[in-house]
C-alpha cells in the first residue's frame, strides 16, 4: 500500500498530523508522486480547466444565493438587483454566466480528447463512465440554472424540456406534472430547481469528480501516444515515461490556467452575453406563461442534441433518439473494439469517421440554432439536421463494425512514448 | 467471517431478515420524498375553477384566460368556420377526438365543444408546449389554409377546433379543459359538465 508512497516520519505539526490523517499520504498518491506520462500536450490541459472552472461555478454560485430570490414574484428583479445594486454583483454574475459556458467548452474539447486517444478504451472505461455521469449531470445542473433568472427564455426552455417527458407514452403526462409540482411552470417549479441546481446536483457533481479522478489515479493516465507507461519501469519501480504530476504538471496547468483566464476574462468583461449564445436576448423579459418567444432555442451547448430531436417527426420518436445519442457515448468503450489506443496509430477509417463525427457535433449544434424551416444552401434546416443525425449515429454503427470484424489496420505502436 | 462455533444457519437469517425489513423501510420512506414533488393543496386550489361570460363575443373574436396557471381561450367560430370543420377529415391526424386525454367526453364530437359555436381550448401545442398563433382568417397562412392555430416554433398546425393536421410534429390535439355552461353565455371553466 504504501511502498510506492513514503510516508516519512516527520516531526512537528506536519507529523502529528501525519499521524492522525494521511496527509502527506494523500499529497503523495495524488500530486507529488503520481506520475503521469513526459509527452501530454495541448489537449490535456482540459482536464484541470475543468475543475477550475468547477470551483469557479461553485464560489460564484454561493455568492449569488446570497442575494437570489427564488421565486415567481421576486426572481427576475433580484437578478437585476444583482446586476445593478449589489457591488460587483454583475461580476459575479458575469463569472458564473460565462463559467457555466466555459464548462462546457471545456468538457466537450476534454471529451474529445479522450476520443482521439481512446482515453475510454480498457482499461480506463470506469474513468470514461464517471465522466459520462458528470457530463449528464452538467447538464441537468445547466437546465435548472438556467431557469432561475426566470426570462422568457428560462420559462419557455423549462416548458420544452419538460414537455419531452410528456411524449413517455402512458405515465408522461403524470411524470411532467410531478416535475412541475404544477400544471404549468410556476414558482413551485422556480424553487425546486433552485434547491436541485444549488444543494443536491452540485454534491453528486463533485462526488462523481472525486470518483473520476479516483479511477483516473488507480488505473494511471494514458497519453497522445495511448502506450501503457507502467510497462517500462525504472529500478525504483518508477515509469521511465512518467514525471511526478507536481512540480511538472501543476506548472504546466498553472500556465495553461493563465491562457484560459485571458480568454475567460475577455469574455466576461467585454461579450458576456457572447451575440446571445450565452444569454439570450428573450430573457432579459421577465417570463410570461402566455406568451411564447419567436423563436425557442435552448444554449448553445444543448443545440446538437435538440437538432436530433428535432430531426425526427414524431415527438416521442425524436425524444428516444436524443436519449440514444447521449447513451451512445457510455457504450464507447465497448462499441470500439480496437486494440490500438492512439489516433496517431489507429486506421485511416477511424481518423476520417471521428473527424465527421466531431463535424456531425458542430453542424448539429449550429443547426439546432436556426429555424426548422431556414433554408441553408437550398435544404431546410431540418433535412441538414436529418443528414448530420444519421453521420452522428453512423459513427457509432462504423467503429463497430471496423473495429469487431477486423477491417482496421493500424500502425505499430512504439514501447515507449515519442516526444 | 466464518468463525468456529458460529450459527451459519441464524446468521442468514438475520442478515435476510435485516434486509427485507430495512429494504421496505427505505421503499416506504421513498414515498414522503416522492410525493413531496407532487402539486400542493394550496397549488391545486389554486386552480379553483374560473368564469367567462361570452355573451358578448362577436363571431371571430376570443376571449384569454388563465386556468391552473395555464392559458384558456374561449372563440365563438362563425358559420364558416363550423361548416370547414367536416370538410378536413381527410387532413388530420385524429379527425373523431380519438385520444380521451385530450378532451371531456362531452367535447368529443366534430366541433370538439359543448357549444358548436364556442370552443374553450387550452392553447398549448401538444408538440413542446409553445402557444400557438391564432390564425381565423383562410388564406392567412397559406392559400389552402381554413382558419386555426399555427405554432411558429416547429410548424405544428390545428383547425378551427383544435384538431391537429397531419404531418406536423405536433402528435394529439390541443387539450379542451372541463368546462360548462352556466347559463346567459357564462361558461365555467375547470368544472364538469356533470358535476354541475
Amino acid at each position: 500500500m504504501s511502498d510506492a508512497t513514503t510516508t516519512k516520519a516527520t516531526g512537528g505539526l506536519l507529523g502529528w498530523v501525519d499521524a492522525r490523517f494521511p496527509l502527506t499520504k494523500m499529497w503523495n498518491e495524488h500530486i507529488a508522486e503520481y506520475y503521469a506520462p513526459k509527452n501530454f500536450n495541448f489537449w490535456y490541459y482540459f482536464g484541470s480547466l475543468a475543475l477550475i472552472v468547477l470551483v469557479n461555478q461553485l464560489l460564484t454560485g454561493i455568492w449569488l444565493t446570497m442575494n437570489y430570490n427564488p421565486s415567481a414574484e421576486g426572481a427576475f428583479a433580484s437578478v437585476e438587483y444583482i446586476m445593478r445594486d449589489v457591488e460587483w454583483g454583475w461580476l459575479i454574475r458575469y463569472m458564473h454566466s460565462t463559467g457555466a459556458s466555459a464548462f462546457f467548452v471545456v468538457v466537450y474539447l476534454h471529451m474529445f480528447r479522450a476520443l482521439m486517444y481512446g482515453s475510454y478504451q480498457k482499461p480506463r472505461e470506469l474513468i470514461w463512465i464517471f465522466g459520462m455521469m458528470i457530463y449528464l449531470l452538467l447538464m441537468a445542473e445547466a437546465f435548472m440554472g438556467y431557469l432561475l433568472p426566470w426570462g422568457q427564455m428560462s420559462f419557455w426552455g423549462a416548458q420544452v424540456i419538460i414537455s419531452l417527458f410528456g411524449a413517455i407514452p402512458g405515465v408522461g403526462e403524470q411524470l411532467a406534472l410531478w416535475i412541475r409540482g404544477d400544471y404549468n411552470i410556476s414558482g413551485v417549479t422556480l424553487n425546486r430547481f433552485f434547491a436541485l441546481h444549488v444543494v443536491a446536483l452540485p454534491l453528486a457533481l463533485v462526488g462523481l469528480v472525486v470518483f473520476h479522478i479516483l479511477a483516473l489515479h488507480e488505473v494511471g493516465s494514458n497519453n497522445p501516444d495511448g502506450v501503457d507507461i507502467k510497462k517500462n519501469k525504472d529500478s525504483s519501480g518508477k515509469p521511465k515515461d512518467g514525471i511526478p504530476f507536481h512540480p511538472y504538471y501543476t506548472v504546466k496547468d498553472t500556465f495553461g490556467l493563465g491562457v484560459f483566464l485571458i480568454f475567460f476574462a475577455a469574455v466576461v468583461f467585454f461579450a458576456p452575453e457572447m451575440g446571445g449564445l450565452f444569454l439570450e436576448p428573450p430573457n432579459f423579459e421577465p417570463a410570461n406563461p402566455l406568451q411564447t418567444p419567436e423563436h425557442i432555442a435552448p444554449v448553445w451547448y444543448f443545440t446538437a442534441f435538440y437538432s436530433i430531436l428535432r430531426a425526427v417527426p414524431d415527438k416521442f420518436g425524436g425524444v428516444v433518439l436524443m436519449g440514444l445519442a447521449i447513451f451512445m457515448l457510455f457504450l464507447l468503450p465497448w462499441i470500439d473494439r480496437g486494440k490500438v489506443r492512439s489516433i496517431r496509430y489507429r486506421g485511416l477509417g477511424h481518423k476520417v469517421a471521428l473527424g465527421l463525427f466531431a463535424a456531425a457535433f458542430v453542424f448539429l449544434s449550429y443547426l439546432g440554432l436556426k429555424a426548422p424551416s431556414d433554408i441553408i444552401v437550398g435544404f431546410t434546416v431540418t433535412l441538414w439536421a436529418q443528414i448530420w443525425t444519421v453521420v452522428y449515429f453512423g459513427f457509432f454503427v462504423f467503429l463497430y463494425v471496423y473495429t469487431a470484424f477486423g477491417f482496421e489496420r493500424t500502425k505499430p505502436v512504439p514501447e515507449r512514448v515519442t516526444d | 467471517m466464518s468463525q468456529v462455533g458460529a450459527n451459519n444457519s441464524r446468521r442468514r437469517f438475520l442478515t435476510g431478515a435485516v434486509s427485507v425489513v430495512g429494504g421496505a423501510g427505505a421503499v416506504a420512506v421513498a414515498v414522503p420524498f416522492l410525493a413531496y414533488w407532487n402539486p400542493s393543496a394550496t397549488t391545486r386550489a389554486a386552480g379553483a375553477p374560473v368564469e367567462v361570460d361570452t355573451s358578448t363575443l362577436e363571431p371571430g373574436q376570443r376571449v384569454d384566460t388563465s386556468w391552473r396557471g395555464q392559458p384558456v381561450w374561449v372563440i365563438r367560430r362563425s358559420e364558416a368556420a363550423i361548416d370547414n370543420l367536416s370538410e378536413l377529415d381527410a387532413q388530420l391526424r385524429d379527425p373523431n377526438s380519438d385520444v380521451e386525454s385530450q378532451q371531456p367526453a362531452y367535447a368529443r364530437n366534430v366541433h370538439r365543444s359543448i357549444d358548436p359555436e364556442l370552443l374553450v381550448v387550452v392553447p398549448i401545442c401538444t408538440h413542446l408546449g409553445c402557444i400557438p398563433s391564432f390564425m381565423p382568417q383562410p388564406g392567412s397562412l397559406s392559400a389552402d389554409w381554413l382558419g386555426g392555430f399555427f405554432c411558429p416554433c416547429h410548424g405544428s398546425r390545428f383547425d378551427m377546433a383544435g384538431r391537429v393536421y397531419s404531418g406536423v410534429p405536433a402528435p394529439t390535439n390541443l387539450p379542451i379543459p372541463p368546462y360548462r355552461m352556466a347559463g346567459d353565455g357564462l361558461i365555467v371553466i375547470g368544472e364538469d359538465e356533470e358535476a354541475a
